[in-house]
């Protein structure tokens, strides 16, 4: 499924990489420890996170991540959406929580 | 006869992949000293590689160099670790490096991570990945650094991102900080407001000095007889007259 896809189907809101929808997602990964996701998730998830510390940017393009979700309202500050455009890694926003947002991308990738 | 200490207790160096190549032993210690602050402390992000050399590099100047560093727990709270000796620094950075989370740096996305000698000579570079986390919880750190004679200060508390307080929610109890760090973000009264409920334990404010002209930018004042981790101890506690003052 295209990160496309689920932007549209969710309603999210696409801050950085517009030209990254069209990334494959292989799976999705949540977690607001960067360490974990340095660890734990794969090449092509989705990040779910409400973590919005500039590292974010540097975590997804280390493990070639689809994209960055980032939940319950929170904004990412200009900083990090200037880097995220300059290092191509999609940034998008939702106000529903982690769990709602897993939890119908779960039921998408089905 | 109690003196007042100008103190900043959180610079990186260049060893910081997140600090700015400028950041050398040598250039530290002359802003510092032109800044009149009398404490500075290394705190490096997990390593305390530079250490040696800014104290070597301070050797004469009249500033006293503590040998710190700022590690990241397992629930990634940054805590400063801070000695007045590097043996005792270097001993925890053993610890630290057993149990930080395995991986290589990234230099373009990170940055670089230079060790320096004390003429600003590079002397290699870390190649561990220094921006992750020890496999270490916050209250088994804080022991950690107690038990080798140090000071444990919980990094930037007002911060939404890697302080005990955005981890854990709040400090809890058993948990044996010397004292709190509040950012340049936030003043000495709002720290009152927002943190309140913490006044037993001592509270400091510092610039976490990532580029030179940030060095200084926030300094605590410790009111105490000389510049030492046993004076700084009774000044966080307010005991004998030594006291702690910031704006």
């Amino acid at each position: 499924m295209k990160l496309d896809k689920l932007v549209k189907e969710l309603t999210l809101e696409v801050k950085t990489c517009r030209e990254c929808l069209q990334k494959d997602i292989t799976g999705a990964y949540v977690s607001d420890l960067l360490s974990d996701v340095m660890a734990n998730s794969r090449d092509g998830n989705i990040w779910i996170t409400l973590q919005t510390h500039m590292n974010i940017v540097a975590v997804a393009g280390l493990k070639n991540l689809a994209g960055i979700l980032i939940v319950g309202g929170r904004r990412p500050e200009d900083e990090i959406i200037r880097k995220a455009e300059e290092e191509k890694v999609a940034i998008m926003t939702t106000p529903m929580p982690a769990f709602e947002a897993a939890g119908r991308i779960y039921q998408m990738l089905q | 006869m109690l003196k007042e200490f100008r103190a900043d207790l959180h610079i990186h160096t260049c060893l910081s992949p997140c600090a700015d190549i400028e950041m050398s032993p040598m250039a530290i210690v002359r802003e510092a000293v032109n800044k009149g602050i009398d404490i500075i402390a290394i705190t490096d992000h997990n390593s305390a590689e530079n250490v040696i050399a800014s104290q070597k590099a301070a050797y004469d100047s009249g500033l006293t160099v503590l040998a710190g560093m700022e590690i990241t727990s397992s629930e990634e709270a940054h805590i400063l670790a801070l000695f007045e000796n590097a043996d005792s620094v270097l001993q925890l950075q053993d610890r630290i490096y057993e149990n930080l989370l395995p991986g290589t740096n990234d230099e373009r996305r990170f940055g670089e991570q230079i060790v320096v000698n004390e003429k600003d000579e590079v002397s290699g570079f870390n190649r561990r990945l220094l921006i992750t986390a020890t496999t270490i919880d916050s209250l088994s750190m804080v022991e950690m650094i107690h038990s080798l004679g140090g000071l444990a200060v919980a990094s930037h508390v007002d911060k939404g991102t890697f302080s005990i307080i955005s981890q854990l929610g709040f400090i809890p109890d058993d948990l044996r900080f010397d004292a709190l760090e509040m950012s340049p973000h936030i003043d000495r009264e709002q720290s009152g407001q927002k943190f309140g409920e913490y006044n037993t334990i001592g509270w400091i404010t510092s610039s976490d000095a990532h580029y030179i002209r940030d060095i200084g930018h926030r300094t605590t004042s410790f009111f105490m007889k000389n510049p030492t981790l046993a004076e700084m101890t009774l000044a966080f506690k307010n005991e004998d007259g030594r006291r702690v003052e910031w704006k």
